[in-house]
């Protein structure tokens, strides 16, 4: 055979035997940490967990009132959060054609999408607890809805864009004023996708800590009030994570698969309704 | 050129242009419309036919760039004067589309979305107007046991009908139809051309079609369009079997195009 | 063929006239364009809250750092100071962790997030396809406290035992990099961190790179298939510089989320504020110095530190990512002029 060739064929074949390797180690590190949550959050998981609220350490407790905190702030976020990005988007996909302020605003959503979240509790601590000079529960709704609102302005603008302008001809062929054809036919039609969207951005902030470090901070008790710190399963996690204590660190793992399942749960929702993925883009 | 016609006319156009941005698209061109009958507009791809069938309801503006300039007179008002109310004029020139476009909704809803824009009808009163609609379009029989089904869970030709159904709903003056069967199989293309063949007695009919045959079966008068110029106007027979032009003997007769 | 449509019984025609008039009048529909109006600015006046938010953090972090800016000015950059008690501080320290773990993280996540990509694209059977896009959109939904918990409890501790050892041993040895794989086997550390963190930026940048692979004209491959190159030439020579903007900008994406990412780092980085040579050691990063201290930090000149820490932070995110955004536009641009 010619030795050039048979140089490159061993070339061809290690460099593609790499790339194996590197699918097979991502797919190892992904089986690792699954397997790792799942086998050590089952062994926080019983019912106590949600009954009880979080012990001081040494003694029995559960992870109630960080769920309950979690959830009241991930819903308030949500529903703040939701109609700021569809009005949002709704501009750039139905208005945005000329001008400066949908391609800047465009821009600068993306940069949102990604930018550290720790960033953007710093903000909320700067502008409102600061000011206010106690950590609350709204503050980290606030910190939350500051993430949902880029989510759902990019997957409501893209759904929209989807949509074939023969739609909008036909409505307005029929005499339908703007408005009418953008709330009763287009965004209509583009439902499915703009409840992914915000299935997406609650798996998002399903998961995220940073933010409420310094805005809701974490409360060791069983509250309801927004006003006060509230507790959440982040933090909680964090706090006893970090922590020497053994039991402490059990319900942290119990948190950690809590947060995990209910995050995999809305993606998968997410996807099966309308196959779309989390805009990483 | 003089393409006055023998029945009065409905839209009468007169030295009328179109841009796309600095491309004309539409060379200066001045014809009538007759009321009652069908007129249809053919020639060959990117002749402009779509382009000018789209400038009676002003469907462009939607998009920035594109502009018309001459007059297109209908009952006496100018429909390019820029004081025209836009949704109005929309209301009396229907349109129905290449592909079709049912919205969201139930079948009852479609045809109602265009009535509720203009009218205070009562509940009974849709109703009756919807399945009068329906009957017009022949798709009542298909449809009146599944009018709270959605409009796309019909078939194609059932979707296109009830595009149809929908535009005659607000009960316009002017139908105009871009193409209406070249989505279709042969069955339901042969139903519409039924359809069209009925509608003009109550309305004014336009329609634009890459079809031939399609034309000759279905219009009265026949417009040949080329490169953004009307070419000639006329009764369709007389285009068809006779006509004055040689370049539109030449695209009859499949000389090109 | 019957025209029987209008002739059934029972249906009379449509009963009333149109209401509106049936000339065209210059009568304007006040209310529907009112409301066109009004939903017009609503849904404008969204869009342009979201730009402003940009531009609200951006001064509420600046006037918030005021006090530290005022008392360290430039300086501040480039010490190493950290002494809540004598009120003196530096931000070398946490900028280096940042930048180096950020560093780590794409050296090893580059490569890897190429492999998978190319897999993906290249070598992958069909039914296999999908499955593996999931699972690493899955990898990239996982909550980054996750990552963190797992590189303390699990990762840390087996690093520390089998593989450190080996690199002291070894590596530490050699000239130039040797010192940076010295001291003593923590588990956690720089190097722990970036590790961490490459594992969680390769999902982005892997999903990032397969989708613009896949936009590269199939006839162009073909084209290289059909002179008898391999796989992997076509790839690397064809592929990728095909792709290279659109590389790029999902590389600066993944650089963007790893400069920021907080949660898998504080877990593994070791939280002290001391620069040392060997990538073993401890160290810190701006955003997992704030998660640390900040709810400790007393007195306001402490509280001013950090937050221009946080200013400093998201002033190089929104640079990395904004010239990852422009560089992946260019490359949307260009095909979209090739279809």
């Amino acid at each position: 055979m010619n030795p050039i060739y048979r140089r490159r064929r061993l070339v061809n074949a290690f460099n593609l035997f790499v790339s194996m390797l590197t699918v097979a180690f991502g797919l190892f590190v992904l089986a690792w940490i699954l397997w790792t949550l799942v086998n050590n959050g089952l062994q926080a998981i019983e019912l106590t967990i949600f009954m009880q609220s979080t012990p001081p350490p040494g003694s029995n407790g559960g992870l109630a009132n960080a769920i309950l905190g979690s959830f009241l702030m991930t819903l308030i976020a949500v529903l703040i959060g939701t109609p700021v990005g569809i009005l949002a988007g709704t501009y750039l996909a139905e208005y945005g054609r000329g001008g400066w302020l949908a391609p800047a605003t465009r821009f600068i959503n993306d940069i949102l999408l990604s930018a550290p979240s720790i960033v953007i509790g710093l903000f909320v601590y700067a502008v409102y607890v600061a000011n206010v000079r106690h950590f609350s529960g709204w503050a980290g709704t606030f910190a939350l809805s500051l993430i949902v609102i880029p989510v759902v302005l990019k997957t409501t603008e893209n759904m929209l864009r989807l949509i074939p302008n023969s739609l909008r001809e036909a409505a307005a062929a029929l005499g339908a004023p703007r408005w009418k054809i953008i709330t009763m036919v287009t965004l209509r039609a583009s439902r499915a996708g703009i409840i992914t969207g915000i299935l997406l951005a609650v798996a998002r902030i399903s998961g995220e800590t940073a933010p409420l470090l310094f805005t809701s901070l974490n409360n060791q008790f069983w509250s309801s009030n927004l006003n006060a710190p509230m507790a959440n399963l982040p933090v909680v996690i964090f706090q006893f994570a970090m922590s020497p204590y053994v039991d402490w660190q059990r319900l942290a793992w119990g948190g950690a698969l809590l947060i995990t399942v209910a995050v995999l749960i809305f993606n998968i929702i997410g996807r099966t309704l309308f196959g779309q993925k989390l805009p990483l883009q | 050129m003089d393409h006055s016609t023998a029945f009065a006319p409905k839209i009468k156009i007169h030295n009328l242009s179109f841009y796309y941005g600095s491309y004309q698209a539409l060379k200066p061109m001045a014809f009538e419309i007759p009321e009652n009958r069908v007129t249809a507009f053919i020639g060959p791809s990117g002749c402009g036919k779509s382009t000018l069938l789209r400038t009676f309801n002003r469907m462009y503006e939607l998009y920035p760039n594109q502009r018309a300039t001459g007059e297109i007179m209908m009952d006496g008002e100018n429909i390019l004067d820029p004081h025209q109310d836009l949704n109005m004029l929309r209301a009396k020139i229907g349109m129905v589309f290449q592909k079709p476009t049912p919205f969201p909704m139930s079948v009852f809803d479609n045809i109602v979305f265009g009535i509720k824009l203009y009218e205070n009808l009562s509940r009974r009163e849709l109703e009756e107007r919807v399945e009068w609609a329906l009957r017009k379009a022949a798709l009542w029989d298909e449809v009146k046991a599944i009018l709270n089904q959605s409009g796309t869970s019909l078939s194609g030709g059932q979707q296109q009908r009830l595009c149809i159904a929908r535009a005659i709903a607000v009960k316009p003056e002017v139908l105009l139809l871009d193409e209406p069967a070249s989505a279709l199989d042969p069955i339901s293309t042969a139903r519409i051309e039924e359809l069209i063949h009925e509608l003009k007695e109550d309305y004014t009919i336009a329609i634009v079609t890459h079809n031939m045959q399609q034309a000759a079966r279905v219009s009265d008068y026949t417009a040949y369009m080329y490169l953004g110029e009307l070419i000639e106007f006329g009764r369709t027979d007389e285009i068809f079997i006779k006509p004055k032009r040689k370049e539109t003997e030449d695209y009859i007769t499949g000389r090109f195009g | 063929m019957t025209s029987a449509v209008t002739a059934i019984e029972g249906v009379k025609s449509p009963p009333t006239p149109k209401v509106i008039s049936s000339t065209l009048t210059a009568a304007r529909l006040g209310r529907q364009y009112f409301i066109d109006l009004v939903f017009l600015n609503t849904t404008r006046l969204f869009a342009f809250l979201v730009l402003a938010l940009l531009v609200a953090i951006l001064i509420s972090l600046l006037v918030s750092s005021l006090p530290a800016m005022r008392a360290f000015g430039f300086g501040y950059l480039i010490s190493t100071d950290w002494n809540p008690v004598q009120e003196k501080f530096g931000a070398l320290v946490p900028i280096f962790g940042t930048l180096v773990t950020s560093f780590i993280a794409l050296l090893i996540g580059i490569p890897v997030s190429f492999g998978i990509a190319l897999f993906l694209t290249e070598l992958s059977p069909v039914w296999l396809k999908r499955p593996l896009g999931i699972a690493i959109e899955l990898l990239a939904g996982i909550p980054s406290i996750i990552y963190g918990m797992w590189g303390l409890f699990v990762f840390a501790p087996i690093f520390a035992d089998y593989v450190q050892p080996w690199l002291i041993k070894y590596i530490g040895q050699l000239a130039i990099i040797g010192p940076l794989f010295s001291g003593v086997p923590q588990g956690i550390g720089m190097l722990t961190a970036g590790i961490i963190l490459a594992i969680m930026i390769i999902p982005f940048i892997a999903s990032v790179m397969r989708d613009v692979f896949e936009i590269v004209p199939p006839l162009l491959k073909e084209s290289a298939y059909g002179l008898g190159a391999t796989t992997w030439e076509v790839v690397w020579h064809v592929v990728l510089p095909y792709t290279k903007v659109g590389v790029v900008g999902g590389i600066l994406l993944g650089l963007g989320r790893a400069l920021g990412e907080t949660m898998a780092v504080t877990f593994v980085i070791g939280n002290a504020h001391q620069l040392y040579t060997s990538l073993l050691a401890p160290g810190n990063s701006i955003a997992s110095a704030l998660a640390n201290e900040f709810n400790e930090a007393v007195g306001d000149l402490y509280t001013a530190a950090l937050i221009e820490l946080g200013l400093l932070l998201f002033l190089i995110t929104v640079i990395v990512l904004a010239l990852a955004k422009l560089l992946l536009l260019q490359l949307t641009k260009k095909e979209g002029a090739q279809t």
